[in-house]
């Protein structure tokens, strides 16, 4: 089977005091590919735990993740990561960083270029492929990490929080530039977010997940994603269904957080 | 106390000068100068060029004011010297008295004069000469040529009309005459506020022996061998130190075993002073090369190891994980992540560690060497030849400030990334 699997993963932090923390428990999940997922929850549900057995940098308590017919046991160059920020490394150029998976599968140069010339084109970044990463802004900094992880070819994407350390409406540019990429490429893409619209824009499947212990806690189909390719996504905001599916998600984690609250101010 | 009251003096005169000069000109209008708020704003505070300026101009003005140098138009009043006189009055045991000049020649310091012949005069008193060098005192037996002497029962009585006993003393316009217990005339010309040669040369006595040395070297060694001894022991030691360091310091950010069997060592060792095992390796090795480079490169070893371990502690966990998830092997990641990202702390270690290596060569070579900028120093000492111990602390000061620039240097071009994670 194609594609990738979450099956019954379950995740438990021992403590030094012997308590255990229940980060993830009983989490399965279907992606075919090309789906483009986005992944929510208040924070403490266990999102990042799950994106990190993804990528394999965690092995599970329990269950297993299979992609493309195989177990993942650790972290390998068909799932590519992109982070919030610190990813890219500041000794090499903006070429370079793009560059680094072929050319650490020795990749020839005339190749790696490219594909490295692509990937610049298409983020836009062309004019400054020999400037170094710590001299352009957040948003630049993080089109190089999205054509970084591109250049490598993954079958899946992760991305942790992408966007979440840009500006308001850089972020909405590379929302944009996320779907157009989702489109264009035909990559399997996992999103997490803590943005409530942006997990509604960049998914075409989105799972709320709630916390203690993490679980998925309701699981969406929708059609903004699709519709927002290549759109004006602020056009895309406006409509009603957009809207109701917004104040349905933020009440729904409105009340977990709640529920979190009370239960801390039970126990203190 | 005097030349740093006149220290404060310049400090807050020119202040204030230079500040009535500035209003008059042209104010530049760069950003700064439209801060409102200034004060506690660290961005808004620059060093004041004239006022650096000035600082040094006053530091020579200072020394060679006080050191009689030509390089200074003003002088604070110097020692006297040349030609001059007292008299003094003797009294025999039935109470005559009797006036008699002593003439006296100060003479400057290396440059013997014979005393003055002196007419004997008349009176019992006659007259005495003596000659001695500007900054020294010494006796005169006054009564040694009188008809009356002490041995007669004759006494000093005064100086110049003012008058004296044993154990006391009178200013006199060239300087100042005491008597001893026993009655001898001790004149002391007046020492001026100058600082005499051996304590500070002035300035171009300083540059002339730079000159000379330079020249003729000092102790069998020329200049250049001295201050060179004392490089290539650093550079060495500092090497060697690094060659070994930085991979072990690598191997403890890596590995359990290696953190957990050097850590006790690298710990307790790192808070030794370098300066403290100075006899134990003097013990071990002797004053040879040997115990210098193995001294430093002890007081590397540590600093290396800690700066290549923190180097590679410090390295963004993103980092590592984008690594294998584009994936690099461990290898590659050592070669491609950890290492350039553990340059700028190395660095910076190594500009710690080339500066602790520079103190403590020239401390080890105070202690023993043949040769070497600290060995020139303290054998100066030993003869009071103060021109040489400042030449040499002034050229220490100028190697260690070139050392620390020329790392500083190598960082810029060979870490730009530094601290801009």
């Amino acid at each position: 089977m194609s594609g990738l699997s979450v099956e019954n993963i379950s995740m438990r932090f021992d403590l030094p005091n012997g308590a255990s923390v229940q980060a993830l428990q009983d989490v399965s999940l279907q992606l075919k590919e090309g789906e483009l997922l986005s992944v929510l929850g208040p924070s403490g549900c266990g999102k990042t735990t799950l994106l990190n057995i993804l990528a394999g940098f965690l092995a599970p308590t329990e269950g297993r993740i299979v992609i493309n017919n195989h177990t993942v046991t650790g972290p390998g160059a068909e799932r590519g990561m992109v982070f919030q920020k610190g990813a890219l490394f500041e000794w090499m150029s903006v070429r370079e960083n793009v560059g680094f998976g072929p050319r650490m599968k020795g990749m020839a140069n005339a190749k790696k270029n490219e594909i490295v010339n692509h990937l610049l084109d298409v983020v836009g970044l062309q004019d400054f492929k020999e400037k170094a990463v710590y001299e352009l802004s957040g948003g630049m900094q993080q089109r190089v990490a999205l054509a970084r992880c591109l250049a490598n070819e993954p079958d899946v994407i992760l991305m942790d929080e992408p966007l979440g350390a840009l500006d308001a409406l850089t972020r909405e540019k590379m929302q944009g530039l996320v779907l157009k990429l989702w489109k264009e490429t035909g990559k399997t893409i996992i999103l997490i977010t803590h943005s409530v619209e942006e997990a509604l824009l960049l998914g075409e499947r989105l799972i709320v997940m709630a916390p203690r212990p993490g679980r998925i806690h309701k699981e969406y189909e929708l059609p903004f994603a699709e519709r927002g390719v290549g759109a004006d996504l602020r056009e895309v905001k406006k409509s009603e269904s957009f809207a109701e599916t917004r104040d349905e998600i933020l009440s729904m984690i409105w009340d977990m957080e709640e529920e979190i609250m009370g239960r801390t101010e039970a126990t203190s | 106390m005097i030349p740093f009251l006149i220290y404060v003096a310049i400090f807050i005169g020119s202040f204030f000068a230079v500040k009535a000069i500035a209003k008059g000109m042209t104010k530049t209008s760069d950003f700064t100068s439209l801060k409102t708020v200034t004060f506690g704003d660290e961005s808004a505070v620059t060093p004041n060029k004239v006022a650096s300026i000035i600082s040094i101009a006053t530091i020579f003005l200072l020394w060679g004011a006080f050191t009689g140098s030509w390089l200074t138009p003003i002088h604070v009043p110097g020692p006297f010297q040349g030609e001059g006189a007292f008299t003094y009055t003797a009294q025999t045991a039935d109470g005559t008295t009797d006036d008699a000049t002593v003439s006296v020649i100060v003479h400057a310091v290396g440059e013997p004069v014979d005393a003055p012949t002196v007419e004997p005069g008349d009176g019992f008193a006659k007259n005495d000469a003596m000659s001695l060098a500007v900054w020294r005192s010494d006796l005169i037996r006054v009564d040694r040529n009188d008809e009356v002497t002490r041995d007669d029962g004759a006494t000093v009585i005064a100086v110049n009309g003012q008058p004296i006993a044993p154990g006391g003393e009178v200013s006199i316009d060239i300087g100042s005459v005491s008597m001893t217990p026993k009655g001898t005339l001790n004149f002391e010309p007046a020492k001026g506020w100058q600082m005499e040669p051996i304590w500070l040369p002035p300035p171009e006595q300083v540059v002339y022996r730079l000159w000379n040395i330079a020249k003729d070297g000092y102790r069998n060694f020329t200049l250049f061998e001295h201050l060179g001894y004392s490089l290539f022991r650093v550079v060495v030691g500092f090497v060697l130190g690094a060659l070994v360091g930085i991979p072990l310091g690598y191997a403890m950010g890596l590995s359990n075993w290696f953190r957990g069997w050097f850590d006790p060592i690298v710990e307790f060792m790192r808070p030794v002073p370098p300066l403290a095992l100075i006899p134990l390796i003097i013990i071990w090795f002797g004053i040879g090369e040997t115990g210098k480079i193995i001294l430093l490169f002890l007081a590397s070893l540590w600093i290396m190891t800690i700066s290549a371990r923190s180097g590679v502690s410090g390295v963004n966990i993103s980092k590592i994980h984008a690594a294998y998830s584009l994936g690099a092997s461990k290898a590659q990641i050592m070669r491609h992540v950890i290492v350039p990202n553990s340059l700028p702390e190395i660095f910076t270690g190594a500009r710690v560690a080339m500066g602790v290596c520079w103190g403590t060569v020239v401390a080890a070579e105070l202690v023993a060497a043949e040769q070497g900028a600290g060995q020139m120093i303290v054998a100066a000492s030993k003869f009071q030849l103060t021109d040489i111990v400042i030449m040499g602390i002034i050229l220490i000061g100028i190697i260690g400030f070139g050392i620390d620039i020329l790392m500083r240097w190598g960082e810029r071009v060979l870490v730009p990334w530094k601290g801009k994670s």
